[in-house]
């Protein structure tokens, strides 16, 4: 019996030690290194918090442990009776009162400061779909960037086939970082397609759930150089867990020549609706874009997760008559009035990337139409 | 409660004990079936818990289970959600709530010295509502696309792309806030006006006033949280845009609608284990409630200061400064009715005579981690740190030490402190130290990392992790493994007491005060105070 409290206090120091060889080995087991001054505020504002906690927690639980070591029964402890001391009960409603103010008054310019979106150098909107990340320079140098970022990482990693890399899950696709100079106030307006996502960058301290329909904003300067991870923080459905945030903060240098070479590519890349392309090349290419957008749901196999995500292989609707998938594709799946969980590509997708996954799912698997959806029966398509 | 004079002494209650025992007019299932009796229904509330807790446990195994490694082995991730969604749903309207409910239907009757509950019929109902919403709950994993893999919070619109499991779980939320809100008027209708001769309301244990609040609590919360699943429904189904943008609703305000519930819901939980704590602390001190008073005052202070509170946990869908700022000042404001109540426990201990049986040692376990979950609370509560930790597994580990530690800890106080009177049998000391022991390290172990891996940044709610969070995950899962094991034992001690278990003295404890102890035989007959006692 008389071991108790030194059991508790052991597993306590078990726990300590834990933490302080977490430490040591390398573990992560504290806030992400501050990236700017918001983030390296809020640190010290969280340390300052924990301080106070851990004093007042020693303090409270010292005389419960002095209580549970010296007046026991079994010591021969008699119990005295006194209760209610109005000195006492007043000192302890008041002092912790005035603990919180000593805690209010600091944090409260934190809250004001992170909230102060005026007057930024660079607008840049990010719109959270199911499940990638679209960034739209909106205002500032670079005006006009789009980037679609989705998750870098291979399936085969996820599903234990291949080893798992360096930056697992928190990786995009090549060229899909969102890059920002070194130094400037990035203004962040977040939205979504779908449903609530969840924009976080923890070195930056900023975090801002992205609405359906609705903006909010939020802002950070980056004081250092280098790329920074994070991912979707808003249960937003399956895929919640593969939605990677990954910034590049460069210096202004690199930043006028990323801008100018993202414009270059952007422009080469424009596809060319109009022109025709032959039945390989649509597949070849559409291959990609069902990587890229489809393979989560529909599945490698094109067998889907029915009955939610359905089967493409062998389906009706991707074989039959090009109209039915093409409108699918564009306007998503409305039932009862409602979106479903096939979203509307419409916007996502140009014409050219729409045709060539459309004709790549009506030739691949055991589908086999043998003919090419064209670019511009897309365009023609769209209303 | 040691000023009671009892005009009718023990001996009354002997010599009626064989008219006590009937009970009613049915036998074997039909028994439980047609009860109208407080303890046998406290009984069924109990045991359904039980098994609630088992069912969410396993499904809290299978969370474990998966994230025992990084990258997909267990299950896929639309499984995945669906098991943290149903694991929340079912602990906190399966398991905890329906226990406490259950220690209010065994107790507050023979605290207060009335036969029964205000309404016998009502209470039988209360508790069949129930099963009903349980398997519903269980029953939307068998429907085409499963069980809504949306998080217990039910948040809009993810809510819209569910299946038709998710109009099931509607339903059992309606069912499971019918049976609250009809418990509810019970317990208020019979501790206003049920109470023995000379039992005024300051008087009463603690444990009775923090059901009376808490009995208002769901009265009040219970209905909101009804109206925001019923919009759910109907825009779902019936063509509304309640929270949809486009048809000019909003999301964020199913967020609203929801916390204005969830808050109060923390501490609809919450009260009736500082409840079940303030009568175990004293009896195991031998010496009365530091400050009974002041400990009613706060209790309420909570209630009502939780009603304020609801967007502290909304800080991040962009709420205006001036919002953030009335939030955060409001919910620090909670820290000073808590911290009185946990200086009142500390004092209550101080200079007592203590002794350290099962139920004392879990409430001494409840006092230091729901203290710990306070303060990680007070550590949220704050914008800017909150900003960093929200969605994360800091908040995980926050909430579990304030549920498991706090209201599951208090439950097995509880349980360990009243069996004795409920069985007429001891539990086995032995065993039952080993099941606290085993229970706190286990639980440490399992939540104590996930602060570390919050800070760190992983998120909650994901299937699979980078891989800077493999060991604190690991750490995780193994505690998680051996704290539902350590279960088992808790279900082996309570089966062997029931069976085999010693003959339990009349007054089990020795500094009980509390009328079941002083005024009752042991067991407690099964009709008690049918000629009330007279309280001085």
């Amino acid at each position: 019996m008389a071991r108790k409290p030194v059991r508790i206090l052991a597993t306590l120091a078990a726990l300590a030690a834990a933490a302080a060889s977490g430490a040591a080995l390398g573990l992560e087991w504290n806030l992400r290194p501050a990236g700017s001054k918001i983030a390296a505020d809020i640190h010290s504002l969280h340390e300052y918090v924990m301080i106070l906690c851990t004093v007042i927690f020693i303090g409270v639980f010292a005389f419960m442990f002095y209580s549970v070591y010296a007046h026991r029964k079994d010591k021969g402890h008699k119990a005295a009776q006194f209760h209610e001391n109005t000195t006492i009960e007043i000192l302890w409603t008041v002092i912790p009162a005035l603990i919180l103010i000593g805690i209010a008054l600091p944090t409260t310019r934190t809250v004001i400061a992170q909230k102060d979106t005026s007057n930024p150098d660079l607008t840049i909107k990010v719109t959270g779909h199911q499940w990638k990340w679209g960034y739209d320079y909106l205002k500032g140098e670079g005006e006009g960037i789009n980037i679609m970022a989705s998750l870098g990482t291979p399936r085969d990693q996820i599903e234990g086939r291949a080893p798992k890399g360096e930056h697992y899950l928190l990786e995009v696709g090549k060229d899909e970082e969102m890059v920002v100079p070194v130094g400037k106030k990035i203004r962040m307006l977040t939205t979504a397609a779908d449903v609530i996502h969840s924009w976080w960058v923890p070195a930056f301290g900023a975090k801002q759930d992205a609405i359906p329909g609705f903006i909010r904003d939020l802002w950070f300067r980056p004081e250092k150089t280098g790329t920074f991870r994070s991912q979707c923080v808003e249960l937003c459905g399956k895929e919640h867990g593969f939605m990677p945030i990954v910034v590049k903060v460069v210096t202004q240098e690199e930043y006028t020549k990323w801008v100018g070479e993202r414009k270059k590519l952007m422009a080469a890349a424009a596809d060319d609706p109009s022109k025709p392309y032959t039945l390989e090349e649509l597949k070849v290419r559409g291959e990609k874009v069902y990587a890229a957008n489809c393979v989560a749901c529909h599945q490698a196999s094109g067998k889907g997760t029915p009955p939610v995500f359905p089967a493409l292989d062998g389906s009706k609707v991707v074989t039959g008559p090009k109209d039915a998938p093409t409108g699918v594709l564009l306007n998503g799946v409305v039932k009862d009035g409602k979106p479903t969980a096939m979203a509307a590509f419409g916007k996502q997708l140009n014409d050219v990337e729409l045709a060539a996954v459309i004709t790549f799912t009506r030739n691949n698997w055991g589908n086999k139409t043998g003919d090419a959806v064209q670019p511009a029966e897309v365009k023609a398509a769209r209303k | 409660m040691s000023a009671v004079v009892d005009n009718h002494g023990h001996a009354a209650g002997h010599d009626d004990h064989g008219h006590h025992d009937h009970h009613g007019g049915y036998g074997g299932i039909m028994r439980w079936v047609t009860t109208t009796n407080h303890k046998d229904i406290g009984t069924l509330y109990l045991w359904f818990s039980f098994i609630m807790f088992m069912v969410g446990g396993t499904m809290a195994l299978v969370i474990r289970a998966e994230l025992f490694s990084p990258g997909l082995q267990v299950v896929v991730p639309d499984f995945y959600n669906q098991m943290t969604t149903m694991h929340g749903l079912i602990m906190v309207f399966g398991a905890i709530m329906p226990a406490f409910v259950g220690f209010a239907n065994w107790q507050i009757p023979m605290m207060i010295g009335a036969p029964d509950m205000a309404f016998a019929r009502l209470n039988n109902w209360s508790f069949w509502l129930l099963p009903f919403a349980g398997a519903l709950l269980i029953l939307s994993f068998f429907m085409p696309g499963g069980a809504p893999g949306v998080g217990w919070t039910l948040y809009a619109p993810l809510t819209v792309q569910m299946g038709i499991g998710m109009d099931l779980t509607i339903f059992a939320v309606h069912i499971l806030g019918m049976s609250s809100i009809l418990g509810s008027i019970n317990i208020i209708t019979t501790i206003l006006n049920m109470r023995a001769p000379g039992m005024t309301l300051m008087k009463m244990p603690l444990f009775c006033w923090t059901w009376l609040i808490t009995a208002y609590l769901l009265v009040a919360a219970m209905p909101v949280l009804a109206g925001a699943v019923t919009m759910t429904l109907t825009d779902r189904h019936f063509g509304t845009s309640f929270f949809n943008a486009a048809g000019g609703g909003d999301p964020v305000l199913y967020q609203h609608i929801f916390w204005f519930f969830g808050h109060p819901e923390v501490y609809i939980i919450a009260l009736p284990a500082f409840g079940v704590v303030s009568q175990v602390i004293p009896a195991f001190s031998r010496k009365p409630l530091f400050g009974y008073a002041s400990m009613v005052y706060a209790t309420s202070a909570i209630a009502i200061l939780s009603f304020i509170v609801w967007a502290h946990h909304m800080y991040t869908v962009g709420m205006p400064v001036q919002g953030q700022l009335f939030f955060m000042y409001a919910t620090t404001l909670i820290a000073v009715p808590t911290g009185v109540k946990v200086f009142n426990w500390v004092a209550t201990m101080w200079k007592g005579s203590l002794t350290f049986e099962t139920p004392m040692l879990f409430a001494i376990g409840f006092l230091f981690l729901f203290t710990l979950g306070g303060f990680t609370g007070l550590v949220l509560s704050l914008v800017p740190i909150d900003i960093q930790l929200h969605d994360t597994y800091y908040v995980v580990a926050h909430f579990h030490y304030v549920m498991v530690a706090g209201a599951l800890f208090a439950a097995f106080a509880g349980v360990y402190f009243w069996l004795p009177k409920w069985t007429g049998r001891m539990y086995d000391e032995t065993l039952g130290k080993w099941h606290f022991w085993l229970t706190m390290i286990f639980f440490n172990v399992t939540f104590f990392v996930q602060h570390f891996s919050g800070l760190a940044g992983m998120p909650r709610r994901i299937p699979d992790y980078p891989l800077m969070f493999e060991t604190w995950n690991k750490i995780s899962s193994i505690g998680a493994f051996g704290f539902g094991l350590s279960q088992l034992l808790f279900l082996y001690i309570v089966l062997k007491a029931i069976r085999s278990g010693e003959k339990a003295p009349e007054k089990a404890w020795e500094g009980a005060d509390s009328l079941e102890w002083t005024h009752l035989p042991t067991p407690a007959p099964y009709h008690s105070f049918e000629t009330p006692p007279v309280v001085k």
